[in-house]
This record gives C-alpha cells, sequence and structure tokens, in this order.
C-alpha cells in the first residue's frame, strides 16, 4: 500500500524543533520555574514519537542512529556520579551547591549541580520510553 | 466583576466540553470520537488559560503548550491507526 502523508511529513519537519526547543527550555528552567527533568524527557521523547509516526522506524534510524538502551544507562550513570561526586569534597551523598558565574555572553549566572543530575534523569527518561514504544512498534505479529 | 466574566467563560468552555462529550459517547463513526477528543483536548488550553488569568500566575502557561502538544499528537496517532491499520510502520516502502 503507497501511502504518503505529505502534509503530516511537512508539519512534522517544522514543529519537531519547536517541540525539542520547548523541552530543553523545561528541562534548564526546572529550577527556579516548574519543569525539569523529568517532564523534558517526555516532551523530547513526544517530539520522537511524532518523528516515528510521520515517517517510519527505518528512516528515524538511519538519521537519528542513537541507541536507547545504552542512552537510559548512560543517564543512570551520569546521576550516580553527581551523587559520588560530593563524597571527594568530604560532604554527605547527593549534596548539591551552586555558584554565580560571570559568563561571557549572559553576565551573571548561577550554576547549580543539581542540573548535571537533571541530565541524567533527562537521559534516562528519554531512554526508556523510546525503548518501550520502539520495541512495541517493532513486534511481529 | 473581572472574576465574574472568567467564571462565565469557563462556565461556557465547560458547556462546550460537555457537549463535545455527548459526541465522544454517541459518535456513530470512530472519526467522529477522534475529532470529539481532539476539541476537548482543546477547549482544555482555554480553561488553563482562563485559570492561570483568574490565579494571576505564570506558573501554568507551560502546560498549555504541553497540552498543545499532547492534543495533536493523539489525534495524529489516532488518525494514522485509523487510515493504516499501523501507528509506526517498520520500513519505508519506496
Amino acid at each position: 500500500m503507497k501511502f504518503t502523508d505529505v502534509f503530516l511529513q511537512t508539519a512534522t519537519k517544522i514543529q519537531v524543533f519547536i517541540i525539542m526547543t520547548f523541552s530543553i527550555y523545561i528541562l534548564f528552567a526546572g529550577h527556579h520555574n516548574p519543569g525539569g527533568g523529568f517532564i523534558g524527557g517526555l516532551i523530547t521523547a513526544s517530539a520522537l514519537v511524532l518523528l516515528y509516526i510521520a515517517f517510519d522506524l527505518q528512516s528515524v534510524r538511519d538519521i537519528l542512529p542513537v541507541n536507547f538502551n545504552q542512552l537510559a544507562a548512560a543517564g543512570v550513570i551520569v546521576a550516580v556520579l553527581t551523587g559520588t561526586a560530593s563524597l571527594l569534597f568530604d560532604v554527605h551523598f547527593l549534596t548539591q551547591t551552586f555558584t554565580y558565574v560571570n559568563l561571557p555572553l549572559l553576565g551573571k549566572t548561577e550554576l547549580a549541580s543539581a542540573v548535571i543530575f537533571d541530565l541524567g534523569v533527562y537521559m534516562t527518561v528519554v531512554g526508556t520510553t523510546m525503548t518501550i514504544i520502539t520495541s512495541i512498534s517493532e513486534d511481529e505479529k | 466583576m473581572f472574576d465574574t466574566i472568567m467564571l462565565l467563560a469557563m462556565f461556557l468552555l465547560t458547556i462546550s466540553v460537555v457537549i463535545a462529550l455527548y459526541r465522544v459517547i454517541k459518535g456513530p463513526s470512530m472519526h467522529d470520537r477522534i475529532l470529539a477528543l481532539d476539541s476537548i483536548g482543546y477547549n482544555i488550553i482555554g480553561v488553563v488559560a482562563l485559570l492561570s488569568v483568574m490565579l494571576d500566575s505564570h506558573a501554568y502557561l507551560e502546560t498549555i503548550l504541553l497540552i498543545g502538544i499532547l492534543a495533536f499528537l493523539s489525534t495524529i496517532a489516532l488518525s494514522k491507526y485509523m487510515e493504516g491499520g499501523v501507528v509506526i510502520g517498520r520500513k519505508r516502502d519506496d
């Protein structure tokens, strides 16, 4: 069956960028505003699901060669390493800190170590969700 | 006065949701139900926007974008299923 979704594919090419930008914004706004790693990962996964729906499994795997199993594992490793890194400074496990840095383009910026933990949560959520969805969709009937 | 207008607008949106819900339950074909669920999602966006104006808060603005994304995605997925019987195709047919 030859079935071309020209409207859907053209709309997807624009919308995936908007949804990805929104998810990165949600990920980094999570320190002071609603948001964070979990919901940012879910929005990124929804952008990828939109790509998978508009195109197909083989095309998206060609343009985005990411092993989502390994992405989830790397996220857990990042989250654990930020916890153990606090032991090097002789404080308790998972102690978070923040500092103010004068960056050249952004001015006075607050850099928190909780962002790296959030990044681990983000990678884990994206990897787990996409592993579930792709393994269901490539299941033989 | 202002809160009364906001509550009236939310009441009208709720009536619209109830009418669309009638179409979801009663609708003769599956396509009617898909479109009714889509319109319920966009009415909920309006309710959340009015709620954030009433509570004078910026905290719900991300929710509005998120419901828009999810309503679009679910409608696309259901329509793709109705059209070809599969949501995510295995390989391209060229």
